[in-house]
């Protein structure tokens, strides 16, 4: 590395490193349940002023209960220490660097949550008419047309609630377009480095699934896909960038060779935070794409959800999408409208509408200039992280990847018996979160970093640094690595046990306990 | 950087794109505006919404105006449960881990089973992992869904069997009450579901449904409201194999619909066909207490196309603010919003029908959550003249059915106005309420 670009991602300032270790708080911390204490209590209810009636006098004894369902009985401090010593013995994006690949883990702005939190947003009914939800209407309209200019597409769903669900809303929208035009399509093309959700979103939809294998240069293998191209295929999805990080140059040549047969083109969006402003999946081809909005425009992803997986087609598809939709109405106003061929909802309102609200917010704030940079950076800083990684960690492919990039330690394994999971849980030691590791499934030993366009260089090369140390540390101790994490609220846990003797509930606990 | 990578530009990081495709002079978008600037449009576009502090809230039908303290929200915003993701490394995720554990812990005693899942997206959906898990295990593709489902729910369902080509078939409600007996008992349903309250609040007999199981060899599903649940008998007890239901009530606000929270719990026979995430309690390396995800070889990452769920991320942050809130409200005082919730609402529905032509749409049947009224002309006219007055008068049934719809009578849909008052609504707003319904049908 050039002398003066080092001393700069390694001096004390300016740049903060973006790690937290150790976490706090090895002690266990007990059960709500476990810290309840019988005639304890935390809640306080309006006065009402209305006449009381026990429940007995309105509803039928024969349905209720005749006992009370034990909850907890916790005084409000205790519920506050309990949460908050949980919170202390969990990472997040807030405490350090989260590298963990496909999940674009980017830091995620607080006034977005300010956006979230604001009456008129926050606490508007969704069965209240059209007449008093104007406001959310004309979000949501912007929002569609934004992410169509964005994608490149002609008309947008916010209904589904994740990425999953966008796939399925776009393999059911796949198959409506061809059951509309009175063919029955069976096959779903999805190449092998796929997210796992593509193949089980294509048997929900009704499809079988074809495998298509990836070529030695980590790209879709342009031969084999042609040779499982028939009448049958209703369509290909694909992700591009793909998940070894890289993007599908023969995309012209796959899109024309799809819609020969009359297929259809579906775009995976997990990885659209690679081209923002670079290049759109419509115009390479697609006619279906789902957005993770948690990933793309920096929802927070709340441990685990909630996300939002607004699906935006062209126009042909366009008379498919769920419905009702917000629009535009000829007289300026906003209303909800159901396209003509509409496939249905595929929510149980109008979707994760907060997290719509942070997306655009995020969106407004960034521009499309801004946008452009977001993508920028963030493969500078998988290309940066690559290049330095290169020696001690070298990637699955040795070209420039996009956003992410995909690292093998399948030598470092021969050599020393360290695999993949135990570089990953000694990372966590280092106070960062570990990579996505084992994924995707066509790299032996992979470790797939995506550092994202929010953490700095300074943070890169303390990431850098201590993968070498591990690495380091692999050759000479190896049972070291393989012991870690050692200093997190817990060390490897009995995963194996978990399933045998399944304790799901506290009071499960109790029973296989006796 | 770019120079550590040899490179002079960044268009030149996009090399591998080919330049016939690439963005030509930028997107069509604004340009970026300061933090400020955005706050203040996103706030323009809030002024132009009805939220609960500027109408009255007075509608139910699955998403709930309850009370939401201080305390719960500022646990359920920390930041790290907020800005974290799935728990894929336990070691540093034991916060959000045993947060779901406890909520799983809670909902299962909701339903009366012995198992929940971490959560999915709302309750539509969580109604459709519950047929697809209840087709699998009968292994018939029939399904009697009652209409006393959820009007949305049912639409949803409806649309998801377009793909899995499950035969759903809608139960007609009489009186209240799914009318099995109009229902060709030949088509031998794999699946039956039913609404506990139904949505038009309702009780169903669960028992006579279970009987009815029995006979058909039927799974039977039970979509339950979470708080009117800790105070009627729960599904299970009454012989659900599997309840879903919509979560939001248990300290979510009201989101315009979402992110809301799919409820989810099942017989310990049908845990492996789980849809999303478990977690279990375990021990670590040392022996010490630790959670982790388990029964992972359902997932779609490791299944693939073998897959009966294709759920990823759920919504952990609606499940960890559901037992945050459960906490709060403790076991007295979760009876205590469904007793105040059915007793405010009864109260609404005593002085309402003392309008002239305003009546119960189910004269004497009992309801526990909403409880439909009709009124003398189109529901949504009266609803807009309700909205002047500063009130969400409750939904029209017309906004949330399809025309034919097998719950209500064809002649009383477009007069039905669907209400419900929670524990938050005071004498003074039911009353104020009353007054302006009996000026808007006068």
């Amino acid at each position: 590395m050039p002398e003066q670009l080092h001393a700069l991602a390694t001096s004390a300032a300016p740049g903060g490193r973006a790690r937290s270790a150790p976490l706090m708080g090895d002690d266990t911390e007990p059960t709500l349940f476990e810290l309840s204490v019988p005639g304890r209590s935390a809640v306080q209810l309006r006065t009402t002023g209305l006449p009381e009636r026990p429940l007995d006098e309105l509803l039928p004894a024969e349905a209720l209960s005749t006992e009370a369902l034990d909850i907890a009985e916790v005084s409000e401090r205790d519920l506050v220490g309990h949460f908050t010593r949980l919170s202390h013995r969990q990472f997040s994006v807030d405490l350090g660097s989260y590298p963990l690949g496909s999940c674009t883990m980017k830091y995620n702005p607080k006034v977005c949550d300010t956006v979230a939190g604001l009456p008129g947003l926050n606490d508007v009914h969704p069965g209240a008419p059209a007449s008093l939800t104007q406001g959310w209407l004309g979000l949501m309209v912007e929002l569609e047309e934004t992410l169509c200019e964005i994608t490149g597409m002609a008309q947008a769903t916010l209904q589904p609630a994740a990425g999953a669900a966008g796939e399925l809303t776009g393999l059911l929208l796949m198959r409506a377009y061809h059951d509309a035009a009175g063919e029955h399509r069976t096959r779903v093309l999805i190449p092998d480095s796929a997210h796992g959700t593509n193949p089980a979103s294509a048997t929900l939809g009704g499809f079988e699934v074809t495998t298509i294998p990836t070529d030695e240069r980590g790209l879709v293998d342009l031969e084999q896909l042609k040779a499982a191209l028939d009448t049958d295929v209703a369509g290909i999805m694909l992700t591009n960038p793909n998940t070894a990080g890289l993007f599908e140059e023969d995309i012209a040549a796959i899109a024309a060779a799809v819609h020969e047969v009359g297929g259809l083109l579906y775009y995976d969006g997990a990885n659209l935070n690679a081209i923002l402003g670079v290049v759109r999946p419509g115009d390479m081809g697609f006619d279906i794409i789902h957005m993770n909005l948690h990933k793309t425009f920096a929802t927070p992803h709340g441990g685990g959800g909630p996300g939002a997986g607004p699906v935006a087609v062209s126009t042909r598809v366009a008379p498919f999408l769920p419905g009702p939709r917000a629009t535009k109405l000829d007289d300026g106003s906003f209303g909800w409208v159901t396209p003509e061929h509409s496939i249905g909802r595929v929510h149980g309102w109008h979707g994760n509408a907060l997290v719509l609200a942070r997306a655009l917010a995020y969106i407004k704030i960034h521009g499309g200039d801004g946008l452009r940079r977001v993508s920028e950076r963030a493969v500078l800083n998988a290309n940066w992280l690559r290049a330095r990684l290169d020696g001690f960690l070298p990637a699955a492919y040795d070209r420039m990847c996009m956003h992410e990039v995909v690292v093998t330690s399948s030598d470092l394994k021969r050599a020393t018996g360290v695999k993949a999971l135990d570089i990953a849980k000694r990372l966590l030691e280092e106070g960062f979160h570990s990579p996505t590791v084992y994924f995707p499934l066509i790299i032996d030993e992979a470790l797939m970093f995506e550092p994202t366009e929010t953490e700095s260089l300074q943070t890169l090369e303390a990431l850098a640094e201590s993968l070498e140390r591990i690495v380091q540390e692999a050759k000479v101790a190896p049972a070291d690595v393989q012991a870690a994490p050692r200093t997190t609220p817990v060390r490897r846990v009995d995963e194996a046990r978990a399933a045998r003797r399944l304790v799901p509930t506290e009071d499960a606990r109790h029973v296989v306990e006796g | 950087m770019l120079g550590f990578l040899g490179l002079e530009s960044e268009s030149e990081l996009f090399d591998a794109i080919p330049e016939a495709l690439k963005v030509v002079g930028g997107l069509a978008l604004d340009d970026g505006q300061p933090e400020p600037d955005v706050v203040a449009a996103m706030e323009s576009y809030a002024s132009m919404n009805a939220g609960t502090s500027s109408a009255i809230c007075f509608a139910g039908a699955g998403a709930y105006d309850h009370e939401i303290p201080p305390v719960v929200r500022s646990l359920s915003s920390r930041s790290e449960f907020v800005t974290a993701y799935t728990p894929y490394q336990p070691e540093v995720a034991q916060g959000v881990l045993q947060a779901i554990f406890e909520y799983q812990t809670l909902v299962a005693r909701l339903a009366g089973l012995p198992v929940a899942n971490a959560s999915l997206y709302d309750g539509a959906t969580s109604l459709v992992e519950a047929i697809n898990l209840g087709v699998a295990a009968a292994r018939r593709p029939g399904v009697w869904l009652s209409s006393g489902v959820h009007p949305h729910w049912r639409a949803t369902a409806a649309t998801f069997a377009r793909g899995t080509g499950h035969e759903l078939t809608e139960v007609p409600l009489v009186g209240g009450r799914s009318d099995f007996d109009a229902m060709d008992a030949a088509s031998a349903p794999g699946v039956v579901v039913v609404s506990w309250p139904t949505y038009l609040g309702t009780l169903e007999d669960l028992a006579e449904v279970r009987r009815r199981c029995d006979e058909l060899g039927a799974l039977m599903v039970v979509a339950a409201d979470p708080v009117m649940a800790s105070v009627l008998k729960t599904p299970g007890s009454l012989g659900a194999d599997v309840v879903v239901g919509e979560g939001q009530p248990l300290g979510t606000a009201l989101s315009f619909g979402g992110p809301y929270l799919g409820l989810f719990a099942c017989t310990m026979d049908q845990v492996r066909r789980l849809p999303g995430r478990l977690v279990g309690e375990t021990v670590d390396l040392e022996g010490r207490r630790a959670y982790v995800t388990t029964l992972r070889a359902r997932e779609q990452d490791i299944r693939r196309e073998k897959a009966t769920s294709n759920v990823c991320s759920n919504q952990t942050l609606m499940a960890v603010t559901a037992a945050i809130q459960l906490g709060w409200l403790g076991t007295g005082g979760l009876a205590e919003i469904a007793r105040r919730s059915v007793n405010a609402t009864r109260y609404l529905l005593d002085q309402v029908v003392k309008i002239e032509g305003v009546a119960p749409l189910l004269d004497g049947v009992p309801t526990a959550r909403d409880v439909a009224i009709t009124v003398p002309e189109d529901a949504s006219a009266v609803l807009d003249r309700l909205a002047h007055e500063g009130f969400l008068g409750g939904l029209a049934l017309e906004s949330l059915t399809e025309e034919g719809d097998l719950s209500v009578e064809p002649a009383l849909r477009e007069k039905t106005i669907l209400v419900a008052a929670t524990e938050r609504r005071t004498r003074h707003e039911i009353d104020s309420f009353v007054a302006s319904l009996a000026k808007a049908v006068a």
